[in-house]
């Protein structure tokens, strides 16, 4: 157990290091209204990572998640929260709220 | 009504797995049932409070809380686990002599399901509080009543009945593999539990991907079925895999292992000495009658 706890550490250890050079990264905003996406096609450049702000503008909880781009976090009413995303090829993702399945939207790696 | 039961059923399907993985690797355990049922409250009541808090959650660590958090509950579920197989390689055999001539003196297991009580608790808080807040905003948002009492308990039934399929047939396996197939499916359910926890760092940023999809099967199977998401639990299966993620898979899966074979291994040779021992003991006692 005291090997994995420090496998861990390690791993850990290596990924601040190695991304501690990570320089400022571009910021989308993606709102969720009257249950839809604003913009219901975010356009992104590929191969660079970037952060979504998620912000929620609805009365109830939802959760902003994707398959195609493993991502999933909850984002309560009135609130933003940030999410990173990629390095993604060139393609499409779905994203959807996990709470309302028909909401969805994509986003256009370009 | 049915987008109520689907994402019940599809959060406590998730749980339901862990638990009967859990319930089936306790066999033979005096008091199991209690155990996992109190394991089952605590879940429940954790749910609850962590639904509570999930604005102070969402907001800490400078926004990157929610990712921390289960990421944290993850790999804590992987420390028991891991403890537990290395214990249970150990004990296992013992078990499943005694299991034959169970008696209230027995007490074999109980060391260890303390510590599964605490897997099963932490499984159902994290599944549970998704389902919490949901119905919060279910209810807040003016869903039908028939959505709530139907679609509710549809979904937990759900959910329920395939953990309860899953655990009838593992029962099917014989007794004499039956705790190194429970074992082993700890070790590759850890190891999945790991790669959802690097999922959740490199969401925060906390960890690089390592590559954001290694490779991408979601032709064969998505993680958006129910199929993919119980594969997903049961094994930790991505369609489209991050570098990091796999590493964390490769790494748990290779110290649990190691973990069990260590232990076992070194049992063997406990065994084997002591037989040594005895034989010794018993030539030598020959040699005596025989001058």
């Amino acid at each position: 157990m005291r090997r994995l706890i420090l496998a861990t550490a390690a791993v850990f250890a290596v990924a601040l290091a190695t991304d501690a050079g990570a320089q400022a990264m571009p910021e989308y905003k993606l709102a969720l209204q009257n249950h839809q996406f604003e913009p219901a096609t975010l356009k992104v450049p590929a191969n660079i990572k970037f952060k979504v702000l998620v912000t929620n503008r609805g009365a109830t909880p939802m959760e902003f998640e994707s398959a195609d781009f493993n991502r999933e976090k909850i984002v309560l009413p009135n609130s933003t929260v940030a999410v990173f995303v990629g390095p993604l090829e060139k393609g499409t993702y779905k994203f959807f709220d996990d709470f309302h399945q028909a909401t969805t939207g994509v986003l256009v790696v370009e | 009504m049915l987008g109520i039961a689907l994402l019940v059923f599809r959060e406590v399907l998730e749980a339901a797995l862990i638990v009967t993985i859990v319930a089936a690797a306790t066999r033979g355990v005096p008091r199991r049932a209690a155990f996992i049922g109190g394991g089952i409250a605590a879940g429940v009541a954790g749910a609850m409070i962590v639904a509570v808090c999930m604005g102070f959650i969402e907001g800490s660590l400078g926004g990157i809380g929610q990712e921390v958090f289960n990421a944290a509950v993850l790999l804590a579920a992987v420390a028991m686990l891991g403890w537990h197989v290395t214990w249970m390689s150990s004990h296992g055999k013992q078990m499943v002599q005694q299991m034959h001539r169970v008696t209230d003196s027995v007490k074999a297991g109980s060391s260890s399901i303390a510590i599964l009580l605490a897997v099963v608790a932490l499984a159902v808080l994290r599944e549970g509080s998704e389902i919490v807040l949901f119905l919060f905003g279910m209810a807040a948002g003016g869903a039908d009543q028939l959505g709530f009492f139907a679609g509710v308990p549809l979904g937990l039934a759900g959910g329920v009945a395939v953990g309860f399929l899953l655990y009838f047939g593992l029962l099917r396996i014989p007794l004499r593999y039956f705790f190194s197939a429970t074992n082993w499916m700890l070790v590759v359910l850890a190891a999945g539990l790991a790669s959802s926890a690097a999922g959740f760092l490199i969401q925060a940023n906390v960890l690089p991907a390592w590559g954001n999809q290694v490779w991408d099967t979601s032709w064969l199977l998505t993680n958006g079925s129910i199929v993919g998401q119980a594969v997903h639990v049961l094994t930790g299966y991505e369609a489209r895999p991050a570098g990091m993620q796999l590493a964390f898979w490769v790494v748990t899966f290779a110290i649990l292992a190691a973990g069990m074979g260590v232990v076992s291994s070194r049992m063997t040779a406990q065994r084997e000495r002591a037989n040594r021992v005895s034989k010794r003991v018993s030539s030598g006692a020959a040699v005596t009658r025989g001058a």
